[in-house]
């Protein structure tokens, strides 16, 4: 069940392949998303069913598929998965289909989830994809959690919408960094993750 | 089987979509009665927020609304009552509203617990990214506005979103769209200008400066064909 090859697939996009700080994938939506944290959580759960289900259905279907229109399967499984989705929260998570509202459909667009389905599920078998599905989903939902928590707090001086800097600071003159939730705020976040990141694991640094 | 064969490729695509096209169908339909139950409920929340009612709890949306909004009526030009018809108001889409001559003037009365009444008109227009929409209440007096409620489809998180916010929309109460005898809509305006016509304002959105104008152009379209409505709840003759 858990060799050493599927607990690589499923740990290494975590930390040392993650799918945001190193393969640098979905970066559009990191950006889109992370403005809040709520929505960036949700996103990320949305990612990670959409990852995992479209990954098991490539794998499944690998022999079949011919080389030659491969990408517009691969479109069409992950397009239908994501309207089930949206369709779903809409049914029984009104309020939070509300707030994502166009992003759900973004997933789409992520270049996680196509890159995932070309070098990975499209080569291997459904449990190793399955897992490598839910590991990058993760991988790309910490650094979603990661930067929207610099963001809403810095930005918004709040937490899931919750005020957590006390009124005295603002009447000593702090003042919310409206900059913060704007887009490029976001990729110089991301940018500054990547340098810690790269700062620890030192065999990703390029020569 | 020659996987690159052409015929194979056709074949493939088309069951493929066939299949995908099945599903989605199905699940739609499967879900359509439950999401509508949704935007209905969801509509009637956003008319009783307008009022500052919260309902207990989603199952107790209905109720509530039945209980405070105690009729629904589509207006004339000159303010009277053309339409008395159940749930006449409530099915007005206001998407589909938005011709300036030719629109319906639905019209919501509430009853509060404390017997005031309160007339709540719906309002409809463009935000930056997409339709922004809202209730406003006016007091029995039709001079003051009681509540004011906003949503919006896709507003900037943080943002035009914001006008979404309690916060925000707390501004409006009490304002007057009668300031001095005339109508004139309520302006949204950059903290710290005022408007050149008398009118009343509220703060708009740091950073949201094209939804806040897209509320101010809202309320002015919106409210204006209500004037002859407004005038008379204020000579007392509705």
């Amino acid at each position: 069940m858990l060799s050493k090859r599927n607990k690589e697939a499923f740990f290494n996009p975590l930390s040392k392949d993650n799918p945001v700080l190193v393969q640098i994938l979905g970066i559009c939506s990191t950006l889109a998303v992370t403005a809040k944290l709520e929505p960036a959580i949700v996103m990320g759960i949305s990612v990670i069913a959409v990852m995992a289900i479209s990954n098991v259905v490539i794998s499944l279907l690998r022999k079949t598929i011919p080389t030659t229109i491969r990408i517009i399967v691969q479109l069409v499984v992950v397009a239908a998965l994501v309207i089930i989705v949206q369709q779903i929260l809409r049914a029984y998570a009104y309020d939070v289909s509300l707030q994502l509202s166009v992003f759900i459909g973004l997933i789409i667009t992520n270049c996680i989830l196509m890159g995932r389905l070309e070098a990975f599920a499209l080569s291997n078998k459904p449990w190793p994809a399955f897992l490598d599905g839910i590991g990058n989903g993760l991988g790309y939902m910490i650094i979603l959690v990661i930067v929207a928590f610099f963001r809403e707090l810095l930005g918004s001086g709040t937490l899931f919408g919750f005020q957590v800097i006390p009124q005295w600071c603002y009447d000593h003159g702090y003042m919310n960094n409206g900059l913060m939730i704007l887009p490029p705020m976001a990729l110089i976040t991301v940018g500054c993750i990547i340098w810690v990141h790269r700062s620890r694991n030192k065999e990703l640094q390029e020569k | 089987m020659n996987k690159n064969s052409n015929i194979y490729q056709i074949i493939y695509a088309a069951v493929m979509v066939l299949i995908v096209g099945t599903v989605l169908a199905f699940i739609y339909m499967a879900l359509k009665p439950k999401q509508d139950d949704n935007i209905a409920n969801d509509k009637r929340k956003q008319i009783l927020s307008a009022v500052h009612i919260t309902p207990a709890s989603d199952d107790a949306i209905e109720e509530t609304f039945n209980k405070y909004i105690v009729a629904g009526y589509l207006l004339n030009k000159d303010g009277s009552i053309a339409d008395s018809t159940e749930n006449v108001a409530f099915e007005v889409e206001m998407k589909n509203n938005i011709k300036l001559d030719e629109r319906d003037l639905p019209m919501f009365k509430c009853k509060l617990d404390d017997g005031s009444e309160k007339f709540i008109v719906p309002v409809y227009g463009a935000g930056l990214w997409g339709p922004i929409w809202g209730y406003v209440a006016v007091n029995d007096n039709g001079v003051d506005i009681y509540g004011a409620y906003f949503t919006h489809e896709g507003e900037t998180p943080g943002l035009g979103a914001e006008i979404a916010n309690p916060k925000f929309q707390d501004q409006f109460k009490d304002k007057k769209i009668y300031p001095d005898g005339e109508f004139k809509s309520i302006s949204v305006m950059k903290a710290g200008q005022k408007p050149t016509d008398g009118s009343e304002y509220v703060d708009a959105i740091s950073g949201g400066t094209i939804t806040s104008r897209g509320v101010q152009s809202m309320l002015q379209d919106c409210m204006t064909p209500y004037d002859p409505f407004f005038r008379k709840l204020q000579s007392g003759t509705y």
